[in-house]
């Protein structure tokens, strides 16, 4: 399979001094849903930039399927939609003029995308909007247009920066289910994002940037199984004993009808329930007590810190 | 970029630049009407009718080129640098740094947008001072192609004052500090003929003064310099402002950290 997406020894020293990128390495396969986590200022959006061509990069090499972006930058850009973090489209224009001179700044005529662009905005729900200007929507309807604008010419690589930061939940999941079909239709992307569970639902792989550096870059399933415990979260349906113990199991009574228990990846689940059947108890709801990626995720953050 | 999508990018920014100006018309297009007619009324009617002839021309026929290739360049050089700093403020300009458009469409979509709200402009003075002289023009080719240069010259101009700007004040400085004053000094309103000698070579040294008198000579005939001159003068400027606004492009000077 093809290298959308390719950074070697990525470098980044703002003029202030600070250094934002120390040496970043990435392979992103094409047909990949690739998650680029890290903590705020790791360097993920300046890593973003240099390959959409905002930010100018100090040393290391850039490829998009194959394009080196100093040697071929028109190439290589064309390849590419991106989803910014922050709106950054002109308050003033109407949707669909938003969406039509993205297609122009690609060398698409209004004619040849006006079809596309109604596609696009049918399918992100902003139709009935097209004409109204972009200040008037709301921000999930901003964030859909950003999706919109990024699409217009059919990018083989989509980049979304925290796409959906900041919209409620009847959005976000909208955006997954259409990223996942846009995925599916073969477009690659990569996507940051602060909610980790979002980065578990959708992607396969899964890179981590802290301190201007990759500390880890590996399928989605590798990184979840070096989780060596995970606790979850019990609801029963008659009440605890005080002194609830489970053998072989670490748990704790929370309340009269919530238990929690950590769990060896070494352990079947099933002798937890088996001991709890035992001495009465049935299970009625389980639950992660956190997120499996979040616990790994501050794992490997405080290690670096280490 | 093949040729055909690098005219559909370039269409696009001149579409949507001449659909700015013309949204907000009031702002971009009537001032200039409202100040150039009072210009006419005290300059050329009140005070005018009181002058003696400038080299054969009443005072009105001799300042109406220079009030319309003013407003030409106020409005060429204004409509460039609000735009594209506007465009740098709002961060809408990451739309085209992102797109595979090279740099050198972007500062000419751009300032064919300047030009031609400099040529509406134009054409609003020019139609206002038909009310106030019998508007004759003496060399058609001459007169274009000054009001073509000088329109590209200030909307360069007005393109790499956008790129350096930080703050909506930067935007005026320029204007206001540089070209307001050497507009008024460059034989607008008067012929360098009446200076004394050393303002008269001092006078030389204005490049407004080869694109007032340029344009005056397209229009009626009289000039305080040599066309050709002022023609190479103009070229020159216009080429070495197009090279420096694509190289800062490049560079990514004011837009890319």
């Amino acid at each position: 399979m093809a290298t959308a997406l390719s950074i070697h020894e990525l470098k980044k020293t703002y003029a202030s001094g600070v250094e934002a990128l120390k040496g970043v390495d990435l392979e992103v396969s094409e047909g990949d849903f690739f998650a680029l986590l890290g903590p705020n200022g790791a360097g993920k959006s300046t890593t973003i930039g240099i390959v959409c061509g905002l930010v100018n990069k100090t040393a290391g090499e850039v490829r998009i399927f194959g394009h080196d972006i100093d040697r071929q930058r028109e190439l290589a850009k064309s390849f590419i939609g991106l989803v910014p973090q922050e709106f950054n489209f002109n308050q003033f224009e109407p949707v669909e003029e938003i969406v039509i001179n993205q297609a122009g700044y690609y060398g698409i005529s209004r004619r040849a995308v006006l079809a596309r662009v109604q596609e696009l905005l049918e399918q992100l729900g902003l139709w009935d909007k097209r004409r109204e200007m972009a200040r008037e929507l709301s921000g999930g309807q901003k964030r859909r247009l950003m999706i919109a604008r990024a699409l217009v010419h059919r990018p083989r690589l989509l980049i979304l920066d925290e796409p959906t930061a900041g919209v409620d939940i009847e959005v976000r999941r909208f955006m997954w289910d259409y990223l996942r079909e846009i995925n599916g239709q073969g477009t690659t992307i990569i996507l940051t994002t602060h909610y980790l569970e979002e980065a578990e639902s959708l992607c396969r792989h899964i890179a981590i940037i802290d301190h201007g550096r990759t500390i880890e870059s590996t399928a989605m399933k590798d990184l979840l199984l070096k989780l060596h415990r995970e606790t979850f979260v019990l609801d029963t349906r008659e009440r605890l004993p005080r002194d609830i113990a489970i053998p072989g199991f670490t748990a704790r009574r929370v309340d009269d009808t919530t238990l929690e228990v950590e769990v060896e990846r070494s352990r079947s689940i099933n002798n937890m329930f088996a001991e709890l059947e035992r001495q009465g108890i049935h299970v009625i709801s389980m639950r992660n007590k956190s997120n499996r990626l979040e616990e790994l995720f501050l794992g490997l953050i405080e290690a670096g810190k280490a | 970029m093949n040729l055909s999508q690098q005219r559909a990018a370039f269409m696009t920014i001149l579409r949507k630049e001449i659909l700015r100006f013309m949204r907000i018309w009031v702002q971009t297009v009537l001032p200039a009407g409202i100040i150039m007619t009072l210009y006419f009324v005290i300059f050329g009617k009140l005070i005018g009718s009181q002058l003696a002839d400038i080299q054969g021309l009443s005072y009105m026929d001799y300042i109406v080129p220079g009030i319309i290739i003013m407003a030409i360049m106020n409005n060429s050089y204004a409509n460039v640098v609000s735009s594209f700093y506007s465009a740098k403020f709002q961060r809408h300009v990451e739309e085209m740094l992102v797109s595979p458009m090279p740099s050198y469409l972007i500062v000419a979509g751009y300032v064919a947008g300047g030009i031609a709200r400099g040529c509406v402009v134009g054409l609003v003075v020019t139609a206002v001072a038909m009310f106030f002289t019998d508007l004759q023009v003496y060399d058609w080719a001459v007169a274009l192609l000054v009001v073509f240069l000088t329109s590209l010259l200030f909307a360069l101009g007005g393109f790499i004052n956008a790129v350096y700007a930080n703050s909506f004040d930067d935007i005026s400085i320029v204007p206001t500090f540089v070209l307001t004053p050497l507009t008024y000094l460059g034989g607008v309103f008067y012929s360098i003929d009446l200076l004394p000698s050393f303002w008269q070579n001092a006078s030389l040294g204005n490049p407004i003064l080869y694109m007032v008198n340029a344009f005056r000579y397209g229009m009626t005939g009289v000039s305080d310099v040599e066309p050709r001159v002022a023609f190479a003068i103009i070229i020159g400027f216009v080429v070495v402002l197009y090279a420096f606004a694509i190289l800062l492009l490049r560079r990514g000077t004011g837009i890319r950290s």
